[in-house]
C-alpha cells in the first residue's frame, strides 16, 4: 500500500485557507495539499500519496545513502568473487 | 491484547457471478473484449477472414485482393493534445490497413452526433479528418450523419471504414511470427492513452505529452521496401497497448515472446504520470506507433529504414520471439529479473497501492 | 525521476543481490506487509533473484485485499442508489462483494467515479449539489491523513451532501497477530516505507522486542526493497532483532506530527474485520462521534448489511503465509485474475495474482531464460 512519489514543488498558495502547490514530478503536474508539511518551500522534493505530500524528502540523507550504495556496488564485484573463491564456493548464485 | 490468528476463522467470499451486462472492460481490448468476440460474435459469422481477428481483413475481388477495416470511435473528451476525434478517427482505420499490408485508398465515415453539440467542436473534427485524410492520401467517398437526444452520445461518435489495396508479395499477419524474430516497435509508447488521461477532468494532472496519432503507411512502405516485403507481423498497438497486442501476436502465432524492460522507449513525462496513477506504460493506448516482427538477420536494417522517417526515429528492437513459452510475453527486467505480461481482463485502472 | 530513479540502478541492485545471497548463510524467511512492496517484488522478479537466500512471503499489505467482504456489500449498496454518486480509488472497482462488484454497479447504471484523491471527491460534492457524493475510504495509515483531511474540510466548509464509507485498517495489530500465531514462519518484516512516513517507527520497537524480529522500515523501489532485505539479513545472521530504517529519506522516527494529530482528531481506534483473516481488536480507525454526520454508514442506515462468507477460498491462509497460492485447490482453475474468489487475486499486489503472474510461468519454464 502507499503509491507515493517524489515530486518538486513548483508554486505555493492557500487554497481557502488550505496551504497548496503545484508538483512537477519529472514533467507531469499536479495540484497538491501541503497542509502536512507546512515548512515545504519552492524547491522542495516531497512525497505525494493521493494527492498529499506527506514528508520532504531529505536530500542530504538521499544523497548520502546512495553514494554508500554506489561505493558498494562497485567494490562489491571484486569483493564478492574473493569471498566467494576464499569459502571455496566459486559458482555460488547471484547475478551480474 | 491482541488476537491470534487460527485456522478455522479463516473464510473467504462466495465468487462473483460473471455478470448479466456489457461493462466498460468489454471495451478495454483486454481479455473481457476478447471473450465478447469469442463466446457472443464469432459464434454467428463463420468466416475464415473474419476469424483471423486481424486489424483488417483481407479478401480476394477477382484477382486483386483488398483490405477491409472498420473502427468507432467514442474517445472522450473529443479533443485532446496532438489530435480529437476526427484525426483519430482516420488515422486509426488507415493504420489498420497499414498492418494488414495495403495501401489505403478510400473511407467512409458514420457519424452520431449529440442533440447539443457545439458546431465549432463539429467543424474542429471536420477540418482534422480532411486534413488526415488527405495527408493519407485517402479518399473520403461515403459518409452518413445521425443526430440523437441529448444524452445518447457523448458529443460525437464516429466510424470510418477504410479500404486498401494489397500487394502479393507482403502479407503480414498476427499468425505469422516465428521464434527468432525480432520484435520492433516504431517509436515511444504510453503517448495517446496518457494524453487523453491528462485531458480528462477527475485525474486532474498537467503533462507535457501528446498523443502520438499519425498515419503509419509511409513508415511502413519504407519497411517493407527496405526488407523486401519480408516482415511476418504488423500490429499497431492501440486499446490495452503494446502488451495486449503483443499477447494477441503470442496467441495467434503460437509463439512465446520475451522483452528487455531496459529498451522499452518509454518518455520521461509518460512514466512519470504512469507513476503518479500506479499505470503501466506497457498498457497504455497508442496511436502512432506499431510493433514489427521481423526475420532476425534482417533487424538491423529495418531498424535502419525506419529510422530514415520521422515517425520511426527512435525505432528500436524491444525483444524477440521464442519457442519457449508459446503464448505466453514475459518481460526480462533490467535486475535480471523475470515476470509475465499478461493480457488485463479489462481497463487498467489507477491505484493507490 | 529524481529520487526514483536512482533506486533503480541495475547495478547496485545486482550487487545487493549478490551480497544478500553472499551473507545468508540459510534462506530467511521475510515478509513484507505493504502491497506497493509487493508490487515491486513481484514486477522485478526479486522472488527468483534470492531462492535460497530469503524467501519473501506477501503479507496483507493491500487494503483492496483486506477490506472486509461488508464493507464492498455496503458500497455496492450506496453506489446503486439513485442519488448517490460513489466515490473511490480506481484499486476498489473489482473487488467482488457478496454479489458483484462496483464495476457491474456502474454497468447496470449506478453513477461510480474514480478519483485520484479524497479531496477530488469533496471538489464533486461542492459541484453537485443535488446528489449525495460518497467517498469510499480505505487504506492504511498513509492514506488516513488524506481522508480526514477530506473530512475535517467538509465540515469546515459545510458541506452537507458529502459523507465516508469508512474501512481503514492500521499495520501493527495484523503483524502481532501474525507473530501470535502458533505456526508463524515469518523471522523479520519490512515495514510499509510510506505509513512510517505517517506514523514513525515508534510503534514497532516493541514489536521486535517482544518477538526477538528485526523489522525494517523500508522504500519501494528495487533497490530500497533489496537494501531493506540486506539489512534484516544482517541481523538474522548477527542474531539482532532491531527496528532500522532504510527509507532515511522520507521517515523520521517520530513521522509526520501534524497528519497524525489531524488522524487523531477525525478518527478513533475501532476493531476491524480482515477480510480472509477475521476481526482484529483495535486495528482499524472509525470516524469519531464528532464527525458521526459525515458517516455515510450512519447517514444511509447500514448497519443492517451483513456478509455470511463461506469457505471457498483460503485467503486466510494465503494472507497469512500459511499456504502458497498454487497449493489452494482453486487457484489458476476457478479462482482467476478475470473470476477472483478473492481479494488477493483481484488487487494486481495481492498474493495471488502474484504467483498467478510469475508462478504460472516458474512451472512452464527452466530456471534460464
Amino acid at each position: 500500500m502507499c503509491l507515493g512519489i517524489p515530486g518538486r514543488i513548483t508554486a505555493t498558495r492557500l487554497d481557502e485557507g488550505l496551504p497548496a502547490g503545484t508538483v512537477d514530478f519529472g514533467g507531469v503536474r499536479r495540484e497538491v495539499c501541503l497542509a502536512y508539511v507546512p515548512e515545504a518551500v519552492v524547491g522542495d522534493y516531497v512525497i505525494v500519496h493521493v494527492g498529499f505530500a506527506i514528508s520532504i524528502v531529505d536530500a542530504e540523507e538521499a544523497r548520502r545513502t546512495y553514494e554508500a550504495l554506489k561505493e558498494m556496488s562497485q567494490l562489491d564485484e571484486l569483493e564478492w568473487m574473493r569471498e566467494a573463491a576464499d569459502a571455496g564456493l566459486a559458482g555460488m548464485g547471484g547475478a551480474p | 491484547m491482541s488476537t491470534t490468528i487460527t485456522p478455522e476463522q479463516f473464510v473467504c467470499p462466495t465468487p462473483a457471478p460473471p455478470g448479466d451486462r456489457v461493462q466498460l472492460g468489454h471495451g478495454s481490448g483486454g481479455k473481457l473484449s476478447a471473450a465478447l468476440l469469442r463466446e457472443r460474435f464469432l459464434p454467428q459469422f463463420t468466416d475464415d477472414a473474419l476469424a483471423q481477428l486481424g486489424d483488417a481483413a483481407v479478401v480476394g475481388i477477382g484477382r486483386s485482393e483488398i483490405a477491409i477495416s472498420t473502427d468507432s470511435f467514442v474517445v472522450s473528451p473529443l479533443e485532446f493534445p496532438g489530435g480529437n476525434i476526427g484525426s483519430l478517427a482516420v488515422h486509426g482505420t488507415l493504420n489498420d490497413l497499414a498492418m494488414a499490408g495495403a495501401r489505403p485508398l478510400y473511407l467512409s465515415a458514420g457519424f452520431i452526433l449529440e442533440e447539443g453539440l457545439p458546431l465549432d467542436v463539429l467543424d474542429r473534427v471536420i477540418a482534422a479528418m480532411a486534413e488526415a485524410a488527405s495527408a493519407g492520401g485517402v479518399r473520403l467517398v461515403a459518409g452518413d450523419t445521425k443526430v440523437v437526444e441529448r444524452g445518447k452520445a457523448d458529443g460525437i461518435f464516429v466510424n470510418t471504414t477504410g479500404i486498401g489495396v494489397c500487394r502479393p508479395d507482403f502479407a503480414p499477419a498476427a499468425s505469422r511470427a516465428l521464434p527468432g524474430d525480432a520484435v520492433i516497435v516504431s517509436g515511444p509508447i504510453g503517448r495517446h492513452g496518457i494524453a487523453i488521461m491528462s485531458a480528462r477532468e477527475g485525474l486532474g494532472f498537467e503533462a507535457e505529452v501528446t498523443s502520438d496519432c499519425a498515419t503509419l503507411y509511409p513508415l511502413v512502405e519504407r519497411l517493407r521496401a527496405a526488407l523486401s516485403g519480408d516482415v511476418h507481423v504488423l500490429r499497431d498497438p492501440t486499446r490495452g497497448g503494446v502488451a495486449s497486442a503483443l499477447n494477441e501476436i503470442a496467441a495467434a502465432s503460437g509463439v512465446g515472446v520475451l522483452l528487455e524492460e531496459d529498451t522499452l522507449p518509454v518518455p520521461g513525462a509518460v512514466a512519470a504520470a504512469c507513476e503518479m496513477l500506479g499505470l503501466d506504460p506497457l498498457y497504455v493506448a497508442n496511436e502512432g506507433i506499431f510493433v514489427a516482427f521481423v526475420p532476425p538477420a534482417l533487424a538491423e536494417d529495418a531498424v535502419d529504414a525506419m529510422r530514415m522517417h520521422h515517425l520511426g526515429r527512435f525505432a528500436r528492437i524491444i525483444g524477440h520471439a521464442t519457442d519457449r513459452h508459446p503464448g505466453m510475453v514475459v518481460l526480462r527486467t533490467a535486475l535480471g529479473g523475470t515476470r509475465i505480461v499478461d493480457m488485463l481482463p479489462g481497463d487498467q485502472l489507477p491505484r493507490i497501492c | 525521476m529524481k529520487f526514483l530513479s536512482e533506486y533503480r540502478d541495475a547495478n547496485v541492485a545486482r550487487a545487493l543481490v549478490s551480497r544478500i545471497r553472499a551473507e545468508a548463510s540459510r534462506e530467511w524467511v521475510l515478509m513484507e506487509v505493504c502491497g506497493g512492496q509487493t508490487h515491486t517484488i513481484v514486477r522485478q522478479g526479486l522472488g527468483d533473484l534470492l531462492e535460497g537466500a530469503v524467501e519473501m512471503i506477501h503479507g496483507p499489505g493491500c487494503p483492496v485485499c483486506v477490506t472486509p467482504i461488508e464493507q464492498i456489500d455496503k458500497a455496492v449498496h450506496l453506489a446503486a442508489r439513485p442519488d448517490v454518486i460513489f466515490t473511490s480509488f480506481g484499486d476498489m472497482l473489482r473487488v467482488p462483494g457478496s454479489e458483484c462488484d462496483l464495476l457491474q454497479v456502474r454497468a447496470r447504471g449506478g453513477r461510480v467515479q474514480v478519483v485520484y484523491s479524497p479531496l477530488d471527491a469533496l471538489e464533486l460534492a461542492r459541484k453537485h449539489p443535488e446528489a449525495q457524493v460518497v467517498f469510499f475510504a480505505v487504506g492504511f495509515e498513509t492514506t488516513a491523513p488524506a481522508n480526514a483531511m477530506a473530512v475535517w474540510r467538509a465540515r469546515e466548509l459545510g458541506v452537507a451532501n458529502f459523507s465516508v464509507l469508512v474501512s481503514h485498517v492500521t499495520v501493527p495489530p495484523a503483524m502481532i497477530a501474525l507473530l501470535e500465531s502458533p505456526d508463524n514462519r515469518v523471522q523479520g518484516f519490512l515495514a510499509a516505507g510510506h505509513v512510517c512516513t505517517v506514523m514513525g517507527w515508534t510503534e514497532y520497537e516493541p514489536i521486535a522486542e517482544r518477538y526477538r524480529v528485526p523489522i525494517v522500515v523500508t522504500g519501494f523501489e528495487p533497490v530500497d526493497i533489496l537494501e531493506g532485505i540486506h539489512l534484516a539479513v544482517r541481523q538474522l545472521e548477527a542474531g539482532r532483532h532491531e527496528v532500522v530504517n532504510q527509507y532515511a529519506r522520507s521517515v523520521r522516527r517520530t513521522g509526520n506530527r501534524g497528519a497524525q494529530d489531524l488522524v487523531a482528531r477525525v478518527f478513533t481506534l475501532v476493531d476491524r474485520k480482515w477480510r480472509g483473516i477475521g476481526e482484529i481488536p483495535a486495528s482499524g480507525l472509525g470516524l469519531r462521534e464528532e464527525f458521526a454526520d459525515y458517516d455515510a454508514e450512519r447517514r444511509f442506515g447500514l448497519a443492517g448489511i451483513h456478509a455470511d462468507e463461506s469457505p471457498l477460498c483460503h485467503a486466510g491462509d494465503v494472507l497469512r503465509g500459511r499456504m502458497k497460492p498454487p497449493a489452494c485447490p482453486a487457484f489458476g482453475i476457478a479462482c482467476t485474475p478475470e473470476h477472483p474468489l478473492g481479494a488477493p487475486m483481484v488487487s494486481t499486489e495481492g498474493a495471488c495474482a502474484a504467483y498467478y503472474h510469475s508462478g504460472r510461468y516458474r512451472a512452464a519454464l527452466p530456471l534460464e531464460v
